[in-house]
């Protein structure tokens, strides 16, 4: 009898590693499990076009290979448990399904804070649920409150400043997106902001959400009182891997996998996505989880080649993994894009223009170059995508 | 033969589609996407490979 393979994960990790899987020439039966109810969409519309002009989850579907057509998606619950042992995965609706095979395509959900006060007013950005619920309080006279000054939080500041709303930013950080940018371009990207009448409380955090049934303002470490008709919390991610205890695996930082994106040979188990830890031989093969939108592809590809190999019985392909971390970000009319780890950098230099305005900006090490950031730069990056490449 | 659409309403000009196949899709001097819209089958693998990593999803290949 042909051989199953079970991925849980209805995101683009899945849905790429279902097609791997076809592309490898695996011709067994396939399930797909999703919490959500949508078919695998593009999510980072979902804090700048799709939040600004209406969610329409239909138009933000993957066009899916034909070679996956066949695939039974099973969509709507989320898994709870599994067993690597007996091969089983258990979803909260009771179903237990078999596998020969295991895709862990979960990915990631929100980090939710532990703060005193109401929860009604709490919105966090994942889903094109959570989006449609955002949505409605992003109209002039409301106030958003967006904690956490990363990516997510910006976009979602200009995506709420185009609305009407008023925004205010409160992070503990120093700058925004300091993190992958460094302070120079975070304080140019605040400037933009601000222009636009963002108003930052950085090196804050919040104490606690006022207000009776829903929340009306919040109340930061320093006795700032902010008015707030809705709170979006942009605070980093947790990864999904509860369904996974007790197979003995390592689950404190999402799931380690080899070059291969191979999690256990002996059970087949592979990894893709936002929760596979994986290493790249670009950056040192050190194992890191890269939540950018580019990695789902490419770990999906290698995973389901990796399983079609193991259910052949076969040595997955040993060849390094070495894909080009890439980030992009649009915010008012500026447009960020990025090659390599910009986070790892040591030194930063901006090599074009002002962090204020168009600018290249060179992240180093003592390695040399680790990645590049262009403002409204784009079509001179190449050059740097192929310095790092060749890294 | 392969045919290729870009929506430009959607297309942001980020360019990733040119380094999957850059016989087919390039960034102009003014960073703006230009592409052919006919291609030999024997490239079929590389375009596909395009309309998946565009972050826009902006890419249909036939």
């Amino acid at each position: 009898m042909a051989a199953t393979v079970l991925v849980v994960g209805a995101g683009l990790g899945g849905l790429r590693a279902a097609e791997a899987l076809r592309g490898a020439g695996f011709e067994g039966a396939i399930t797909v499990v999703g919490d959500e109810p949508a078919m695998p969409y593009n999510r980072p519309p979902l804090s700048k076009e799709a939040l600004s002009a209406g969610v329409h989850v239909a138009e933000l579907e993957f066009r899916r290979k034909p070679s996956v057509a066949d695939v039974d998606w099973r969509l709507g619950s989320p898994a709870i448990a599994s067993d690597f042992t007996a091969r089983t995965v258990t979803l909260a609706d009771g179903t237990h399904l078999s596998f020969d095979g295991l895709v862990i395509a979960s990915g990631i959900r929100p980090r939710r804070l532990p703060i005193a006060g109401p929860e009604a007013g709490r919105h966090v950005l994942r889903t094109a649920h959570d989006a449609m619920n955002l949505r409605n309080y992003l109209v002039p006279g409301r106030t958003a409150v967006i904690m956490g000054a990363g990516f997510i939080g910006c976009e979602v500041a200009a995506t709420a400043r185009g609305l009407g709303a008023e925004v205010h930013i409160v992070a503990i950080d120093e700058q925004p997106m300091v993190r992958p940018l460094g302070a120079e371009l975070g304080m140019g990207m605040r400037s933009r902001h601000e222009h636009h009448g963002v108003k930052f409380h950085l090196g804050r955090t919040v104490q606690s959400f006022l207000g009776g049934e829903h929340i009306t303002s919040v109340l930061l470490d320093d006795g700032t009182e902010l008015s707030a008709s809705v709170v979006v919390e942009a605070v980093g991610s947790v990864c999904n891997v509860e369904w996974l205890a007790g197979n003995g695996l390592d689950l404190t930082d999402g799931l380690l996998v080899d070059q291969a994106m191979v999690v256990s040979a002996e059970v087949p188990v592979v990894a893709v996505g936002d929760i596979a830890r994986h290493p790249n031989a670009l950056f040192g093969n050190v194992p890191r989880r890269i939540e950018h939108w580019n990695i789902p592809t490419e770990t999906g590809r290698r995973a389901g080649a990796s399983l079609a190999s193991l259910l052949r019985g076969e040595q997955p392909d040993q060849a390094p993994f070495a894909a080009m971390p890439s980030f992009w970000s649009d915010q008012y009319q500026y447009k960020l894009q990025s090659f390599g780890m910009p986070g790892l950098a040591t030194s930063i230099q901006i090599v074009e223009g002002t962090a204020d305005d168009a600018c290249i900006v060179e992240y180093s090490d003592e390695s040399g170059l680790v990645g590049v950031v262009g403002v409204d730069r784009t079509a001179e990056l190449a050059p740097y995508r192929k310095h790092l490449l060749e890294r | 033969m392969v045919i290729i659409t870009v929506d430009m309403d959607k297309c942001q000009h980020y360019g990733q589609c040119c380094f999957e196949a850059d016989d087919v899709f390039a960034l102009n001097d003014d960073g703006q996407l230009e592409y052919v819209a006919e291609a030999d089958e024997s490239r079929r693998a590389d375009i596909e490979s395009a309309a998946d990593v565009c972050p826009m999803q902006a890419i249909t290949v036939k």
